[in-house]
């Protein structure tokens, strides 16, 4: 019973800080206006370009004869994985940005754009490792699921809040570092004014382009670190066509939703997120039996708490609790 | 006097599409001194200050600042030449508190931060008598107390020339009277001011120079002190006028519209309107006076079905219309145009063309399933002729025509449906003065036509001279229905402010103001 409840929370924690990073990454791009439903689509990208750079570096290893080094192996996909992302948001930016294209449009092609792209090079590099399920990152996937090293000792409180890879606390930092940031800087606050009403920031001096495009970019960069953990820690290293990847960038964005805006409310969402997911496993501790349909209408919780949210804040009509006021509108100067 | 100049334009152009905005404009204004832009609207006024403030850029011509040649490209070199504009709009983020509206923006050389914005605020409040709680949220101020953060903003960052865009089009009389004593203070202290404005009597009392526009041409400078509101009149619109609105006379008629004991709530919960009594005739404009929000919008939702009352009856011509669906209230040819204070909220779809608007209310009526654009083409046509409606075609969405042409077209499309009774609600709100006329002749023509109308207004004088009665509202409570020949300006406003109370002062056991003698309900129907 406690080793299944344990393993709940690991899985919930696993799931969650897939979520957290698209989360934080989509809340970022949304303060500066920008409604980017292609955060599944940068997950994908930042998946693949640290696969490709995981299995590359370690490649070349083995064909020198050499060890991989650690720092190594944690830097190049993390680069990688951000940079992936981030050419995502810099499509995203120069269409809807400088030229002004549908937000919604623009981010459901970024999605189906990325995924393809990922599937294109997640087949390639199959086929260059001799197979389905031949990708071998071992180094870089040990690596990045290295805890701290004094886990076994600490018994149940070690195994559910210390036993997990350092993108996990990542996870965690950023999210509050972008609270921080939203909150209590005059950047942040530039930031908040160019997604609520972009005249009034022009007017006052702002760089509204600059913003739009900066948040969106680190935005993506922050989802592709999603991907990131999704192939390194969360399947360990190998690379398969099921779309798992879209399944969690469409629950971080419905996420951004449910947090109403606010990055700290990312950190819990993301974990009940990944409870409510997983729930269908463990729902036998509490005596229920468990069938397909069942499976089926227990998935769909965590996008019923999303409704639920969407709803309780209708009511409260709370003007904090509303997303960015230019969110999704093109924004052109002169426009009467 | 020495006055050095501040800002200079020379032959400056600006074009939108095929619509010439501002054509070969020379401007001078000065330092120590208070410029008024006067024209009409559509003239381009606001496009001409909105160069200087770096929102558009001029096709052709010259600015010079301090006598050098200047290119502002961006607000953000608005900024750095000390140009600060107060718009129309206001550049306000409603979410933020006033300290954080101020501290928006990179501004050269400032390391400024919320506390010391806070303390910024509260000295420029002291120095020129304003009211501003630096913690205050936006979007739980009123319009005047945002036109304030709007100009502590501008002061703040140190602006030496102000660009006012039409400041008093939603402030009551004390609270121009204010601006007007701020502004006084501002030119002492040698700043140089712009202000545009479509009320004459202000621009008589408040300004020094005044320069005219007419239909993006600059006409000429003139000094105030040698003006006249029918000079000045007869330069922006270009030919001889008369200022004076008439009030024909015409035959009483029954009852049209019957308000009883009407209660209504408004969105907060509280009462907006409190146990009200009166009736319009066909034939007769009543007045609605009364400070702003104290139900006027309220009695306007209700009428036209867009809100539900509390109590009471709203009797049409002897029929219950108070549970009615807005459409089936508006076949019974009660008509409502309502102009908000940002002027386009409400009755036109912005981004659709004159001609959809025109049929946006009758476009269900026929068999077809496709929409008849054709009838609606020559509607819009006809709005646009006879109303004088200023636009490139009938197919120019409504958004991008001027203020004062977007309340022709959604005046005209009541009217072209031949209405009854007509509820309008400020319906000249930023209007220049001869499209105003326009619209009181519009009304007037409707009345002499047996429509009963509702006006609901802001200037006395005009409701005086326009209305035959005038209904007061203070506080959601009718304070006296008057006879606009018997009254004063005085009167009407002590009953504004509830130092008078006629209702109270004149019901009797057996007459109750605002129930007509001859009225559609049978005594013991309440």
């Amino acid at each position: 019973m406690i080793d299944s409840i344990i393993q709940w929370i690991q899985s919930a924690v696993a799931f969650g800080t897939v979520i957290m990073f698209g989360c934080c990454g989509e809340i970022l791009t949304e303060k500066s206006g920008n409604l980017n439903l292609g955060i599944p689509g940068a997950m994908y990208m930042g998946g693949i370009a640290s696969l490709a750079g995981a299995f590359f570096y370690e490649n070349a290893c083995l064909t020198a004869g050499s060890t991989p080094n650690a720092i190594l192996c944690i830097l190049i996909p993390f680069l990688c994985a951000f940079a992936g992302g981030a050419l995502g948001g810099l499509i995203f930016s120069f269409l809807t940005t400088t030229l002004r294209a549908n937000q919604n449009v623009t981010g459901l092609t970024l999605t189906i754009f990325g995924a393809g792209l990922a599937n294109f090079f997640g087949g390639s590099l199959n086929k260059l490792a001799g197979g389905v399920g031949q990708i071998s990152i071992s180094n870089t996937s040990e690596t990045y699921r290295t805890t701290v090293p004094f886990v076994k000792s600490t018994g149940f409180f070690g195994e559910i809040f210390l036993s997990y890879g350092f993108l996990v606390y990542l996870a965690i930092a950023i999210a509050v570092i972008l609270s921080i940031f939203l909150k209590r800087t005059k950047a942040g606050l530039n930031l908040r004014a160019v997604g609520e009403n972009p005249a009034t920031a022009d007017a006052a001096g702002i760089n509204v382009s600059k913003y739009k495009y900066l948040s969106t970019c680190i935005g993506c960069g922050i989802a592709g670190l999603g991907g990131l953990y999704y192939v390194v820690d969360y399947t360990k290293g190998t690379w398969n066509n099921a779309g798992t990847i879209e399944t969690l960038g469409w629950l971080a964005v419905a996420l951004v939703i449910f947090t109403t805006w606010k990055p700290l409310n990312a950190i819990w969402g993301s974990y009940l997120f990944g409870f409510l997911y997983w729930l269908y496993l463990y729902i036998g501790l509490f005596g229920v039996e468990t069938t397909r349909s069942t499976i089926s209408l227990i998935q769909m919780l965590p996008y019923l708490a999303t409704m639920l949210v969407l709803i309780l804040t209708s009511i409260r009509k709370k003007k904090e609790n509303q997303p960015p006021e230019s969110l999704g509108l093109p924004y052109f100067r002169e426009e009467r | 006097m020495e006055q050095s100049s501040a800002i200079r334009l020379e032959n400056v152009t600006k074009t939108f599409g095929s619509v010439v905005a501002n054509k070969d404009i020379c401007l001078d204004i000065r330092y120590g001194e208070i410029l008024s832009l006067l024209g009409e609207n559509g003239s381009g006024k606001t496009t001409l200050m909105n160069m200087l403030s770096g929102i558009y850029f001029p096709d052709s011509g010259t600015i010079y600042a301090n006598g050098e040649e200047v290119s502002i490209r961006s607000p953000k070199d608005a900024y750095d030449l000390n140009i600060g504009m107060i718009h129309q709009h206001f550049k306000l983020v409603d979410l933020f508190t006033a300290a954080e509206n101020i501290l928006l923006g990179t501004h050269k050389g400032k390391k400024d931060n919320l506390q010391t914005v806070v303390t910024r605020i509260r000295e420029i409040c002291d120095e020129y008598g304003f009211e501003v709680d630096p913690y205050q949220k936006v979007y739980n101020m009123s319009v005047s107390q945002k036109q304030t953060l709007e100009i502590i903003k501008v002061l703040y960052h140190g602006a030496e020339i102000l660009i006012l865009d039409e400041p008093t089009a939603v402030l009551t009389l004390q609270e121009t009277r204010r601006l007007f004593h701020v502004l006084r203070n501002m030119k002492a202290a040698g700043k140089a001011i712009v202000i545009i404005t479509h009320k004459l009597n202000e621009v008589l009392e408040i300004s020094d120079r005044v320069s005219i526009l007419r239909r993006g041409e600059y006409i000429d400078t003139v000094e105030t002190k040698d003006a006249t509101e029918l000079s000045l009149t007869e330069m922006m619109v270009g030919k001889k006028v008369s200022l004076d609105i008439a009030r024909p006379e015409t035959e009483k008629k029954l009852p049209l519209l019957e308000l009883r004991n009407l209660t209504i709530k408004n969105d907060e919960g509280n009462l907006a309107i409190k146990d009200v009594n009166f009736y319009i005739r066909g034939g007769e404009i009543l007045g609605v006076a009364g400070i702003a929000g104290c139900g006027q919008k309220e009695l306007c939702e209700t009428i036209a079905g867009l809100r539900k009352p509390e109590r009471g009856m709203m009797i049409h011509q002897g029929e219950d219309i108070s549970t009615m669906s807005p459409k089936e209230i508006l076949n019974k040819g009660i008509s409502m145009s309502f102009i908000p204070e940002d002027r386009l909220g409400m009755g036109l779809a912005p981004s659709l063309s004159i001609t959809d608007n025109m049929i946006l209310k009758t476009y269900s009526e026929g068999h077809s399933p496709f929409v008849n654009r054709k009838k609606g083409r020559s509607e819009a046509e006809a709005v646009i002729q006879n109303l004088g409606v200023v636009t490139p075609s009938t197919e120019t969405p409504v958004r991008r025509l001027s203020g004062g042409n977007v309340q022709k077209v959604l005046l005209g499309r009541e009217i072209k449906s031949g209405p009854n009774v007509i509820i309008t609600a400020y319906p000249v709100r930023g209007l220049d003065i001869n499209s105003s006329y326009l619209i009181y002749d519009i009304l007037n023509q409707q009345k002499l036509n047996g429509v009963g109308v509702l006006f609901i207004g802001e200037d006395l004088d005009v409701m005086l001279s326009l209305c035959d009665k005038i209904m007061v509202l203070c506080h959601g409570e009718v304070m006296g229905i008057v006879n606009a020949a018997n009254t004063t300006k005085e009167e009407l406003g002590l009953m504004m402010t509830g130092a008078i109370n006629l209702t109270k002062e004149r019901t009797t056991e057996t007459k109750k103001p605002g129930i007509a003698p001859d009225s559609y309900i049978e005594e013991g129907d309440k």
